[in-house]
């Protein structure tokens, strides 16, 4: 599916400073019963974000006016757990184009990159001052630059660069997915299916 | 260059390598289930393709079905158009679909093995993480999401970037009531939750090779708590004994040709590894989880760790005892709880239910415990009745409901009600997996017959006969 360029991204961010953010967190099973991509980011992280009876839950920070912003910034090990795509889906779908963490789990680094959501990936020192930087001041512009692969808080000046593959990053910046280059190829796939029995 | 045993498998699917990018995989055999596939069909529709090799890929219904009356028509109008969808995408495209009430119907990765779809040597995927099951067979087996749903269902191919390589040895022989799900659940506790992401395990040592094929496939399901994409076990005797005759392995003159190949995938000697670690069986205790992840587990009689003690944030683990209303330096043992859950593709086989049975045999169901027994399959579920488990079961007040994931995502209607406890058979812990708000213990089928007899976080031993290995 189809989305979005990358490129240049700055915005404030969201902080969610919790280590081991699981896909059942960002959405819960009982919300995956759609059979279309759509309306996901109302049930992004439902159980952290409302109550039984559907009310907001004042001190959850997707609840909290202060915070807004396209990038999500998580703790350790952001996205572990199902490989449920509708947790990346339920990201973009919110509006974060970007989530920021000091390591994420391999499917949900994954889905994020086929649904135009940039993982980046920063060292545990630099995530730390990200949160010091939002919590001394909530609307901290954060740039993600993706051609130049380099994250920056833009009050301080600090930086650091972060890793992607050659092919996601083209694939980003361009907005193609991989079934486009895979359907592109189908040819020589098919001949080495009449090599590989069943 | 001396090769692992990944190395061989993966190598012989690479149908391209793209520079400073990822490999293209080619994936012998495809499962689909009903709720991460629709949307991908749907994006074939868009194209106006087909699926390009339905006979790679098989249908089955299992995360959001009801555990019970599976004859009559599903309520929920949600779960009933998304299986709906599932039977018309699969017709449409021409893919074998054992939906509900089907002789073969059951648990994604308790089927594949069962009908020989899983076998030695395979890439195998399926839109669900605990693909990693299949590694038990010497296959590459892992989870993908939707968009490489679409990828394989379109062109039989994901693109992947290899991962690194870890071993991890167990040799010795493991204590009384010590089982495969005990094994993983000590790993992922030595390891964390986090600690194997990037890597692609293989289990090796005594344990492994003296593990059934349904141990095996526990220990293997569950390597993707620690963040590992799949893991996977040499195929040997115990792996030939098992598929050999099942429907979808090759027959005749095929099974001889592919014998000769299987016995070629193993890792060889001078063959090295990105990490490697090694355990003695000796070290392992009967586990139980007390946290909000798998990572969160220790041997049954300890207590639970302090803060300080543990490796992470002190306020995630705060936050994490504060969801199970647990305390630090508690003890399990002792604990009250008040659902059993005997299931999952983790601990929903024959054996398990032979365990679970064993130790419920001329006792009772506590009252205080409800329990959700489910088979993984129909299969599994005739085996119960043909072995007189059955038998067992309901003499000790139990009662067997129909094949599903059930309870381990809670997708259906088998919730555990916030704030009760329940041991649990499945794989995650997380904070509402089993129902919103619902306390999860993680534990051996051992461990949730103890605990559903008991009422309370029971040590196995001390209810089990000297025969009982």
């Amino acid at each position: 599916m189809a989305y979005d360029k990358f490129n240049i991204l700055t915005s404030s961010a969201v902080p969610l400073p919790i280590e081991n953010v699981d896909t059942d967190q960002i959405i819960p099973a009982r919300f995956l019963k759609a059979t279309e991509r759509k309306g996901f980011g109302d049930n992004l992280f439902r159980d952290w974000r409302y109550n039984s009876d559907d009310t907001p839950k004042e001190h959850f920070v997707l609840n909290n006016p202060i915070y807004s912003g396209k990038i999500l910034v998580g703790g350790k090990n952001f996205g572990s757990g199902s490989s449920r795509e509708h947790a990346a889906w339920a990201v973009y779908d919110y509006g974060f184009r970007c989530v920021v963490s000091s390591f994420f789990a391999d499917i949900f680094r994954n889905n994020c990159l086929n649904v135009g959501v940039l993982p980046v990936q920063v060292s545990p020192e630099f995530l730390d001052n990200i949160f010091k930087a939002i919590e001394a001041d909530p609307n901290t512009q954060l740039e993600i630059n993706l051609p130049e692969q380099k994250i920056t808080i833009l009050a301080t000046g600090e930086s650091e660069s972060f890793d992607i593959n050659g092919y996601k990053k083209q694939n980003m910046l361009n907005g193609f997915d991989d079934i486009d280059y895979l359907l592109n190829i189908k040819g020589g796939i098919q001949k080495f299916a009449e090599s590989t029995p069943l | 260059m001396s090769k692992t045993l990944f190395d061989k498998v993966w190598d012989s699917h690479v149908v391209q390598h793209i520079d400073n990018g990822p490999d293209v995989l080619f994936i012998d055999r495809h499962l689909v289930h009903e709720v991460t596939s629709p949307v991908a069909f749907l994006g074939l529709k868009n194209r106006g393709i087909k699926v390009l090799y339905p006979e790679r890929t098989f249908a089955t219904a299992d995360h959001n079905t009801p555990t019970r009356n599976q004859h009559l028509p599903v309520k929920d109008p949600l779960s009933a158009n998304q299986l709906k969808a599932l039977e018309e995408n699969a017709t449409a495209h021409n893919i074998p679909y054992w939906g509900l009430g089907h002789e073969k119907n059951g648990i994604v990765h308790v089927i594949g093995p069962e009908n020989g779809i899983t076998v030695p040597g395979a890439t195998i995927v399926c839109g669900d993480s605990h693909t990693s099951t299949h590694g038990a067979f010497g296959a590459i087996a892992f989870g993908i999401g939707t968009s490489e749903v679409e990828m394989v269902l379109s062109t039989q191919c994901i693109m992947q970037p290899k991962p690194k390589s870890m071993r991890i040895n167990i040799n010795g022989t493991l204590s009384k009531a010590v089982t495969p799900k005990d094994v993983a659940l000590f790993i992922i506790s030595k390891l964390s939750t986090s600690g194997a992401t990037g890597y692609f395990a293989e289990y090796a040592g005594d344990v492994f090779k003296n593990m059934s094929m349904e141990g095996r496939m526990t220990v293997c399901n569950l390597s993707i708590e620690m963040g590992a994409r799949g893991g996977m076990i040499a195929p040997d005797e115990t792996t030939f004994e098992y598929i050999k005759g099942r429907e979808y392995t090759p027959k005749g003159t095929d099974w001889d040709k592919a014998m000769e190949y299987w016995q070629t995938l193993y890792t060889q000697d001078d063959a090295t590894f990105d990490k490697e670690l090694t355990f003695d069986a000796s070290e392992i205790e009967p586990m139980i989880t007390y946290g909000t992840n798998p990572g969160m587990g220790m041997g049954i009689k300890n207590d639970i760790p302090m803060a300080e003690a543990v490796e992470g944030g002190v306020a995630t683990y705060k936050k994490s005892l504060e969801y199970m209303a647990f305390h630090e330096g508690d003890a399990m043992i002792g604990k009250p709880i008040d659902f059993v859950f005997l299931g999952s593709c983790t601990n929903g086989r024959i054996e398990d239910f032979r365990a679970f049975a064993s130790i419920v045999k001329g006792r009772k169901k506590a009252d205080n415990v409800t329990a959700w027994l489910v088979p993984g399959s129909h299969r599994v579920e005739a085996a119960i009745k043909e072995e007189g488990i059955l038998d067992i079961l309901h003499d000790a007040g139990f009662e067997l409901r129909e094949p599903g994931c059930s309870a381990c995502l809670a997708m259906n209607d088998d919730k555990i009600p916030a704030g009760k406890y329940a041991v649990s058979t499945s794989n995650r812990n997380f904070e509402g997996r089993q129902g919103p708000g619902a306390r999860t213990l993680l534990a051996s089928p051992l461990v949730a017959a103890a605990a559903a007899v008991t009422g309370k976080v029971t040590d196995p031993r001390e209810l089990m006969e000297e025969a009982y290995a």
